[in-house]
């Protein structure tokens, strides 16, 4: 299981350095080191996160766009800077087209209630593939309940992966929406985005890309990919949790009605009328999230302060050595085998429940997710109750890749 | 807590061999367990002779926790009346959550299943069986005033 001869150090990537940027790595389950590698669920914090938010919460806390005081200007300031830096992060034409939302499941649910509901007439169709985290099918399934429209999946195949011709064959002049992931949650597999959006363009059709597990992994550029909405999570970027982005090229947004209604929304209120709020306030009812806000630009300010090549090629190396430890256990099956993943191995063991080994691994400080992921067509697909899944992120190591398989060993060892 | 104490070897070996596994032709009741979190699916098939469970088995998948659990119900409770079967249901309630808890006197080899109470996120996988042998039992009740019946119920635990 020792591989240490055939490990290569990634260059200009000090993997121990930057492991010193997030506390709860130094932690201790049940006795043993963490060996965290449940990122895909959701990532740790660095310290620029964990500051930025506690700085807001002692010194600056007010609430936004609504004081003349000195802490309701900085907390604007604050929260309005971490938007700026969100659409350059994802090369967004202006600030407008940052909507900050909950997460990626809200933002989804946004583009379903207000564009999808207010467009899709009997007949239409919304198109997705058969990969989709359960949040970006339920927002569609019953937005299609709502208008007539009816709900269509594109197959995957037996790698997990998605067939380019296969979704683009199943454009036709019904399809008014196409919405995919970017990366599979549960299986890691790097969909064809760019080719499948422009298809769709051609077509007329509008496009929503799930970015929640590629915008940690990959560079996302949103004008490179042309998609009319991208909607990504701040837990899984180093961020907080509750707090997320639906970017949305700003002439859809401008056309789309409001999807909540209340404070912050609005321009001007009488009991007859209400004229709404411009870009982005219009989509954001309420007071929002402004620490996490804050800490989401804390994130960006960590990621883009890395060498972004660097740390993908530690996390290409990282898969590809997860992948052949585990490939050697008897018995583990790797559940998507797509040539283009990001750093994530789902698998199964032969005779160990994924529930069970997700236990004793626990017990080894070992931090796997098991279950269906929150994707349960893919588990039918694969016909597995459940997979185990362990996901990457830029801090992790061979060591912990080591770890896994020797819990792995275990669990074999006192279940068969 | 140690690990050997969550996966005793009765649970192993109720696990590797589960007893009472498989269909059962006629049954006066059946019930179907689902634990979304995880998957696992659990269907039981009862045959009473008047208020007792004359034969109880059940089939699905699970980790070993859930299987070892259901294997070990089936035992216990073959030949308890309704009345008996779901006061050792309670029982086993108390052993799976209740700090302190001895889960009454007569547990037998169901007493092995202790261990799951430190491990809260496993919970749910012990006591899924029970959970449909309850509702196995409502049924069969439900259906007995009319001519025996096969009685459906199905229960989650989320």
């Amino acid at each position: 299981m020792k591989n240490i001869a055939v490990i290569q150090d990634t260059p200009n990537f000090d993997v121990a350095a930057v492991r010193r940027h997030f506390p709860a790595l130094s932690r201790t389950v049940r006795g043993k080191p963490l060996s965290y590698l449940d990122n895909a669920a959701s990532a740790q914090r660095p310290l620029r996160v964990i500051n930025a938010v506690d700085d807001y919460e002692r010194h600056h806390h007010a609430n936004i766009h609504r004081g003349v005081h000195t802490l309701s200007q900085e907390a604007t300031a604050l929260y309005e800077s971490a938007r700026d830096r969100l659409a350059r992060f994802i090369n967004a034409r202006s600030r407008a087209e940052i909507i900050f939302v909950r997460g990626t499941t809200e933002a989804i649910n946004l583009v379903a209630q207000s564009f999808a509901r207010s467009s899709l007439k009997v007949g239409d169709e919304v198109l997705i593939t058969h990969l989709e985290h359960h949040s970006n099918i339920v927002p569609w399934q019953m937005v299609c309940e709502q208008t007539g429209a009816k709900l269509i999946v594109a197959p995957i195949d037996s790698r997990g992966d998605v067939p380019a011709d296969a979704v683009i064959s199943l454009m036709s002049q019904r399809t008014k929406i196409f919405a995919c992931a970017h990366v599979s949650n549960a299986l890691g597999t790097v969909l064809p985005v760019k080719r499948l959006v422009e298809a769709a363009k051609s077509r007329g059709i509008t496009t929503l890309l799930d970015g929640a597990q590629a915008v940690s992994h990959l560079p996302v550029d949103v004008q490179d990919l042309g998609c009319d909405f991208y909607a990504f999570s701040g837990h899984k970027m180093y961020g907080p949790t509750g707090v997320g982005v639906l970017y949305g090229r700003e002439q859809l947004l401008e056309r789309m009605p409001p999807w909540q209604g209340g404070g912050e929304m609005i321009l001007q209120v009488s009991f007859e009328k209400t004229t709404f709020n411009g870009l982005p306030n219009k989509f954001e009812a309420g007071t929002p999230n402004i620490s996490g806000g804050i800490g989401l630009g804390a994130a960006v300010d960590f990621i883009t302060s890395l060498d972004r090549d660097a740390a993908h090629a530690h996390e290409s190396a990282l898969l590809d050595y997860a992948t052949r430890t585990l490939s050697s256990i008897p018995g583990l099956v790797i559940v998507g085998t797509a040539p283009h993943k990001t750093s994530l191995v789902s698998f199964t063991v032969e005779h160990v429940h994924p529930h069970d080994l997700g236990t004793i691994l626990d017990e080894e400080g070992v931090a796997v997710r098991t279950g269906h992921h929150c994707a349960m067509p893919v588990m039918d697909y694969f016909k597995v109750p459940a997979t185990a899944r362990a996901s990457f992120a830029l801090y992790n190591t061979f060591e912990e890749i080591d770890r896994l398989a020797a819990g792995i060993h275990r669990a074999r060892k006192m279940l068969s | 807590m140690e690990l050997d104490d969550l996966y005793r070897d009765v649970i192993l070996d109720h696990n590797r061999s589960p007893r009472n596994f498989g269909g059962l032709e006629p049954a006066d009741a059946r019930a179907e367990g689902f634990n979304p979190l995880c998957g696992d699916r659990l269907t039981l098939r009862l045959r009473m002779a008047h208020d007792k469970i004359e034969e109880i088995r059940f089939e699905g998948q699970g980790c070993a926790i859930s299987t070892a659990s259901a294997s070990l119900m089936t035992e216990a409770v073959k030949g308890k009346t309704r009345a008996q079967a779901l006061r050792l249901f309670e029982d086993i309630h108390a052993l799976l959550t209740d700090d302190g808890a001895t889960g009454g006197d007569d547990l037998g080899k169901l007493a092995a299943l202790s261990g799951v109470r430190e491990y809260p996120a496993r919970v749910k996988c012990a006591s899924l069986c029970w959970h449909t042998l309850a509702a196995a039992l409502g049924g069969h009740a439900a259906t007995t005033g009319a001519a025996p019946a096969a009685a459906v119920a199905s229960v989650s635990t989320e």
